[in-house]
Formats: C-alpha cells, structure tokens, sequence
C-alpha cells in the first residue's frame, strides 16, 4: 500500500532525510518511531504529497506521490502534528467542507459527515466552533477530517501529543480500530504507544531507517539473547556460581539483598530455553524459589539500542 | 468542485470573522460622504447654472456626478481591499491549514481561483451597494446608462486587479498585518505614480502614465471601453495570479 524507495529530502544544504526506504502492506498499521527531529514528519510531508522529495520515490495506494499526486491525495487522509483546522468554523461546516472538497458525492455528503463524527465522537460538539474546543476533540475533529473520504490510507503526525492520558487512550482505540479497512502510518516519539498500537516499527534516526519490521523480529535482532529473572533465598556465594554452571547459561547477574531472597539475572541464548533446568537446579539443592519468569523486550530497549548504536557509529 | 469549495469556504470565513462587517461598514461610510459631498456640490452648480445657461451647457449628471463617484469608488476601494486579501494566505500560512489544504485533492490553481472569486465576490457586494447612489441620481434626473455601465465594468476590473496583488502579497507572508500594509502601499504606489509623469518627462512619462491606476479607470467614466485600459487590468490580474501559483509551488518545495 505504500512504498518508499531511497527517500530523500535537502532544505538546502540540511539533509532532513537521505534513502529512507519501507514497505507497508494493506491494512497495516505501523509505527514511525524516532527521537525529536530525526525526519518522521518530513517523510510524512512527502508522503501526503504536502512537499516534493528531493530524491528518491514514494508511492502510495499504486500511485507516485509526484507525479501523481492528485491520484495520491483522493485516497489519503492526512492528520498533520499540529491539527491545523479553521477555529472560524463550526466542526460540521468543516467536516462538510473537507468531504467536499475530497470529492465525497454530494449525495454522499451528510452521511458520511455524520458517520465520521459518530466514529469519533463529536457529534455532540457539532455545531460549536473548532477554536472553542479543548484540545481533545480538535483531535478527534482532525481524525474526523482524515476519515471523512474512507481513505486508503491514514498519515497521522504525532496523533496522541498534547494529550491527557485518557484522551491518548480513547485516540490509541479509536486508530487500532481502524486498521484492517484503512492502512495507517502513525508517527511518534512514545515508545508504548508504538507496542500498544502498531504491528509493525520503522525506527528513523537523524534522517536514516535505522531499523524496521516487527516488534518481536526486532527484539530477536537487538537481543540475541533472553533474560530469566529468579528470586531465590538461599546463600548468594552458592547460588550465583551454580547458576552459572547450568549449561546454555551466558551470565548472571545478582541484584537485590545479600541475604535472604535474592534475585538473579540470567541471561541464555534465544533458542535455548534454560527455565527447566534452573528449576531443577534449585529443587535438587533445597533452595526456595519464589519467581521465576522471562523478562520481555520491551520497544523502549530496543530504540535505546538502536538510537545508541547510531551515535556512537557503531551501526545497529 | 475543488473551487466551488474554497470559495464557500472562504466566504463562511468572511461572515464568521468581523471582516466582513468591518469592510462593509466602513466602505459605505466612506462612499456615503463621498456621494454627498458630490451631490451637494452638483446641486449647487445647477442652482448657478439655471441662473446662467451657458454655463447650464456644460453641465451633465455623466461628468459631475459618475466619473467623480467611480474615481472616489477607487479610492476607497484601494483601503478597504487589503482588509479583504491579507488574511486569504497568510492565515493559512501562520495557522499552518495549508499543511492540510494543499494535501487535499485539487491543484494549487483551484485554491487560488477560490481564493480569489470569494474575494471578487465581496468586492462585487460593495459595488452593488453603491448602484444605491445612481438610483438616487436618476430619481431626480436623467442617468445616462452606457458610461453608467462601462463605469461599473472599469471598477470591477479595478477591484480584480487589487485583490490580484493583493492575494500574491499575501502568499508571501505568514503575517496579516505584512500583507496588508505591504498590499496598500504597493497599490498606492500605482495609484500616484502618474501624479509624477509630468517632472520626469521622456520616455519614463509615458511609461509612469501608463502604470497610473486612475488614468486607466477614467475612460470607463466617460462610456470608453479601451482596450489598452482593459488590457491594463487584465495583465495586472493574470500576472499577479501568475506569481500567486509560483509563490505556491516555492512554499510546497521548502515545507
């Protein structure tokens, strides 16, 4: 549904982006993951046929965003970081003006804007004017304009900033629940938000893909290996060495008290999974075991992984 | 209809904002002292004249009444129409709405063409406004109704060619209060030049005089459709949309 191939954009001498490239199917919804400034609105800029890339091509539901950007534009719909809308106007006119103006039919018209203000629920706040509203709804009247022609494809910039958490979470429902029918490319710069909606990341640091695909395929990737936690009472000079002495165990790592209940970090390969044998470990010894259970990658290491790697050029 | 759009929209805006109402309001005050003053003063030439026919000879609704009220029209037209361009980009630009309006599905053409008839439409309102006062003339005497008409053609192409510049102005700024100080000086500019024709002689009086705003606006006063005045406001609209497009474009390259 979309692709990019060595996207590039220059504002003058600034390089905002160099090669970016990436797929992202039919009824997908992915995450543009990357700090402050590394080039996620940009490229979304290009890809909403907003500016021109100075090198490189994108398209988007089969259509080149240059060349054929009318083609393009009918089948998006555009949220942009900083929901800019008509305060002037009432959500209603609005709504009824961007479905105009996308080319909904006019018979089309009235149900379409009411349906998109149902599905976002700003029916009530109709008739009051955008610049009256809190900044929760002009959200949701920004996703409502982006919906308002059924679009292919839904760019949204930051969606969930600016927010107070239970606004961010009606939004996260309300843009999970449209994947499958529209494919979606949502940017960000929260970690969770990307795990909790998208099923697939594309992480964008200083203007380069620095890593993508889904989020357990990049965990594989950046963590070869997997981490047990233990909590186990028993003597620590004892238990940490024994430990190691399991076979498939790389390292181990003791945090917690000296004494009593301490808890361990063991770190094995992937694909082998240890948790059977340090168990029968501590059942033979007559140590008490009170947890045990792997530790998941969580997307915030990986970016951290990703992002640090980068700067000190090491590559990923 | 991508320009059926913006033009409904950029007209909502106009009666949803106090712009509207402020351009109205102090249009038709300024028109109201203009056509009083114009037709007091015909009232106290005709009281001379029917005292001295000669005089009586001389004196027509045509010359001393329309073509002064077309020229002042112009004149208050060149205050009132960067109030009614300064917002029609540089609002968009500021508040960031042509992020989403360029990203719509219609050329950059049809925003400017909506853009640009909704303001032509409000400078058509004012001027209907004024066909108040000629009515008032042929209530108490003959109008002549050719110059009447040609004088109406000539203020419209008058007013096109301001908002013209004045939407380029605008597309060039993020700030309202730039475009329209910019707009009003640079119309200004136009409208005196020709004031100095006269001390700079040779080739540059020809040229100042062909630049002059008002030169061009008069023949329509006296019933004279010139091509070379009609072709002056036509060059100036087409040119100024021209620029507007490219203005456009260069926004769309540099984000």
């Amino acid at each position: 549904m979309i692709q990019v191939d060595r996207l590039t954009k220059q504002y003058g001498p600034v390089t905002a982006i160099r090669d970016v490239s990436f797929n992202v199917e039919k009824g997908g919804i992915v995450g543009f993951l990357g700090p402050n400034g590394a080039g996620k609105t940009t490229t979304m800029r290009i890809l909403s046929c907003f500016m021109p890339a100075t090198g490189g091509s994108a398209r988007v539901a089969g259509y080149d965003v240059f060349s054929q950007s009318l083609e393009v534009r009918k089948r998006i719909g555009y949220l942009p970081e900083n929901i800019p809308l008509y305060g002037e106007l009432s959500v209603s006119a609005y709504l009824d003006f961007v479905a105009e103006i996308k080319g909904v039919d006019r018979s089309e018209r009235k149900r379409r804007v009411a349906d998109v203000m149902d599905r976002c629920d700003v029916t009530d706040v109709q008739h009051r004017l955008i610049g009256k509203l809190s900044k929760g709804y002009r959200q949701r009247v920004g996703l409502a304009q982006a919906l308002v022609n059924d679009p292919d494809v839904l760019i949204l910039d930051e969606p969930t900033i600016g927010l107070d958490p239970v606004q961010v979470a009606e939004i996260r429902a309300l843009i999970k629940s449209l994947s499958g029918q529209h494919t979606v490319i949502l940017s960000t710069h929260i970690l969770p938000e990307v795990s909790m909606v998208c099923e697939g990341v594309i992480i964008i640091n200083r203007g380069r893909i620095a890593a993508q695909g889904s989020l357990d395929r990049l965990a594989e990737e950046f963590f070869p290996t997997s981490r047990i936690q233990l909590q186990i009472v028993g003597p620590v000079e004892v238990v940490g060495p024994a430990l190691r002495q399991v076979p498939g165990v790389l390292r181990v790592e003791h945090e917690g008290p000296a004494d009593g209940a301490g808890i361990y970090l063991v770190e094995s390969m992937r694909d082998r999974d240890v948790r059977d044998s340090l168990a029968q470990l501590v059942a033979e010894r007559r140590w008490g075991l009170l947890e045990l259970h792997q530790l998941g990658m969580s997307l915030e290491e990986v970016f951290l992984r990703v992002v640090a790697g980068e700067e000190f050029g090491g590559g990923a | 209809m991508g320009v059926w759009a913006i033009f409904k929209k950029e007209m909502r805006l106009y009666f949803t904002s106090p712009v509207a109402y402020v351009v109205f309001t102090f249009f038709l005050l300024g028109m109201g002292g203009f056509f009083y003053n114009i037709f007091a003063f015909y009232d106290q030439m005709s009281r001379q004249a029917a005292m001295n026919p000669a005089f009586a000879r001389d004196l027509n609704v045509t010359d001393a009444i329309l073509r002064p009220l077309f020229s002042n029209t112009g004149v208050i037209l060149l205050f009132v129409v960067p109030m009614v361009t300064m917002r029609l980009f540089a609002e968009e630009k500021r508040s960031g709405t042509i992020e989403l309006l360029l990203t719509f599905p219609v050329r950059d053409g049809e925003v400017m063409l909506g853009k640009f008839a909704a303001a032509m439409a409000l400078v058509l309102v004012l001027l209907g406004f004024t066909a108040l006062y000629p009515a008032i003339v042929a209530y108490f005497t003959r109008v002549e109704w050719g110059p009447l008409l040609s004088g109406y053609l000539g203020l419209m192409l008058l007013g096109g060619a301001f908002l013209a510049v004045g939407l380029l102005i605008s597309s060039l700024t993020e700030n309202q209060i730039i475009a329209s100080v910019v707009t009003f000086f640079t119309l200004l500019v136009f409208w005196i030049i020709g004031w100095f024709a006269d001390s700079v002689g040779g080739n540059w009086r020809v040229l100042f005089q062909y630049l002059s705003i008002p030169e061009h606006l008069d023949s329509f006063g006296k019933g004279v459709i010139d091509t070379k005045d009609v072709v002056y406001y036509l060059t100036a609209i087409v040119l100024s949309l021209f620029l507007t497009l490219r203005a456009l474009e260069s926004k769309r390259w540099r984000g």
